[in-house]
């Protein structure tokens, strides 16, 4: 029975990642309610490229977790309307040089043993996918799964389409969670008041630390900063998802310093989106003229038709990323009836589905999608 | 007869100049911004909407809406209301993005 002040589940978090929970969670016949101290898609989900990536990813959980995502946002895709632009456009990975292409020749068949889709393209094949893409680039990969959608829309219809029994509540902050004589679950309370309900699902992304910390646990989510640069509006100028090869270095990378490595993609809208810088620089929202530079440097590099494009404007978000660049994802068996389902760092999106799932599963005592005991959120503890 | 800013202000511009609108010859004053020279002639319009192919033309005037961008001499996107006029310009009607040429 959902009353105004109570729920079967609350998620904390109205980010992709939150949106999804609930939505599978709505979907097993689950009242959810969803609180935000700020708006939909208000943290890093607004401020993603909308990448639905495997071709990234080394084999292991993270891998696994995006290859169901990317069959969920598949079906998703059909069950969602059409304003979250979805596209499975597919990825490029190119190589400047032999060195790094035998990196990726080397990268992408460890994938293909995981079952990922990974076509090698030699560099004269290159500008049949890639009209505009530089001469002399030694050659690429091509990752038909690769795909996109626009993040904050498909936060939104997520929700939306949890239906009657999600219900949102924005502008509303956890500042404490409720618990029971043996320190089990009972809700949040909030600025507003109390909140009832015997689960309590960590959704907020970068900050999830923050509500870890209301429950008395540690959980070492850190922000990871990046800028993406927004061009004028355009045509068809870049087909797929193409990055350059040190994208996926720079990914598993735990350096504290400025890293870019283009990533370049067109949007149904029209600009192109260049990212992705990665830096460690705690919640300093400062522009950093060093970081666009670079990116815009290196996009040019790969398309040099961008050169003489204007970039309009720039946007800044803070990956959420854990010592091992793994999410935490599922119940953390410290405190019962705390779930987490955070620290996905810059593949939130893509991985969001599995991970809304895997939390519903987990609410309902149903099978999960896929061995998510690498995820658990204790494995930082000492004690774990 | 109706009063012009420049009457009203007792200018005294140097001679007028051509420019030219989607081939047509088009006066300008020195001074005058693009947008300024095409409304002088009585052109409102000078872009169509990348969505529903709507006209467009200046809006606030001040280079803060970008409702006025046009093709200035081949290059898309120029706000009309602040690039200045200059002799021999071609201003020709920028369709939607104005870059259709890239498209793949």
């Amino acid at each position: 029975m959902l009353t105004r002040n109570s729920a079967d589940v609350i998620v904390v978090g109205a980010g992709v990642v939150g949106a999804a929970c609930a939505y599978y969670a709505a979907r097993s016949g689950l009242r959810v309610a969803v609180l935000d101290r700020g708006s939909v898609a208000g943290g890093t989900t607004g401020a993603g490229e909308g990448n639905l990536l495997v071709s990234d990813k080394e084999p292991g959980p993270e891998l696994e977790l995006s290859k169901v995502s990317a069959e969920l946002w598949r079906k998703l895709s059909e069950e969602l309307p059409p304003d979250i632009e979805y596209e499975p456009k597919g990825g490029l990975v190119v190589a400047s040089d032999e060195a790094g292409m035998a990196a990726l020749r080397d990268f992408a068949s460890g994938q293909r043993r995981a079952g990922v889709t990974a076509q090698e393209v030699p560099a004269d094949r290159l500008r049949e996918l890639e009209p505009h893409l530089a001469a002399g680039l030694a050659g690429g990969f091509h990752y038909p799964q690769d795909a996109q959608v626009m993040p904050a829309l498909a936060a939104a219809h997520l929700l939306r389409a949890g239906g009657d029994r999600v219900r949102l509540r924005l502008g509303e902050e956890v500042t404490g969670l409720l618990t029971g004589a043996s320190g089990e679950i009972r809700g949040v309370r909030t600025a507003v008041g109390e909140l009832h309900a015997p689960y309590v699902v960590n959704a907020a992304g970068t900050w999830g630390g923050e509500i870890a910390r209301l429950a008395h646990v540690a959980l070492p989510v850190r922000p990871r900063r990046g800028f993406v640069l927004v061009t004028e509006p355009l045509p068809r100028v870049v087909r797929r998802k193409v990055y350059a090869a040190d994208y996926v270095a720079d990914v598993a990378s735990g350096s504290a310093a400025l890293q870019t490595s283009a990533v370049v993609e067109g949007t149904p809208a029209g600009p192109v989106l260049i990212g992705a810088s990665r830096e460690r620089v705690g919640y300093d929202r400062t522009l950093s003229p060093e970081a666009l530079r670079r990116l815009a440097a290196q996009a040019t590099a790969l398309f040099p038709v961008l050169a003489g494009i204007r970039a309009m404007r720039t946007y800044i978000g803070f990956r959420p990323y854990l010592p091992d660049h793994l999410p935490a994802i599922g119940p953390d068996p410290r405190v019962p009836g705390l779930l987490h389902a955070c620290g996905h760092e810059g593949a939130g999106i893509g991985l969001a589905p599995a991970t809304g799932l895997a939390i519903a599963r987990s609410l309902t005592g149903g099978e999960p999608p896929l061995d998510i005991a690498p995820f658990r959120p204790e494995r930082f503890s000492p004690a774990a | 007869m109706a009063r012009t800013p420049a009457e009203l202000v007792g200018a005294q511009p140097g001679p007028p100049f051509r420019i030219t609108f989607d081939g047509r010859p088009v006066t300008a004053l020195p001074g005058q911004s693009v947008a300024a020279a095409l409304w002088g002639a009585g052109i409102l319009a000078w872009r169509t909407t990348r969505v529903g192919g709507r006209p467009r033309g200046a809006f606030c005037g001040i280079g803060q809406c970008y409702d006025c961008l046009a093709t200035i001499n081949g290059e898309p996107n120029r706000r009309a209301c602040l690039v200045p006029a200059r002799p021999g310009d071609a201003i020709t009607t920028q369709e939607g993005h104005g870059r259709a040429a890239l498209g793949v």
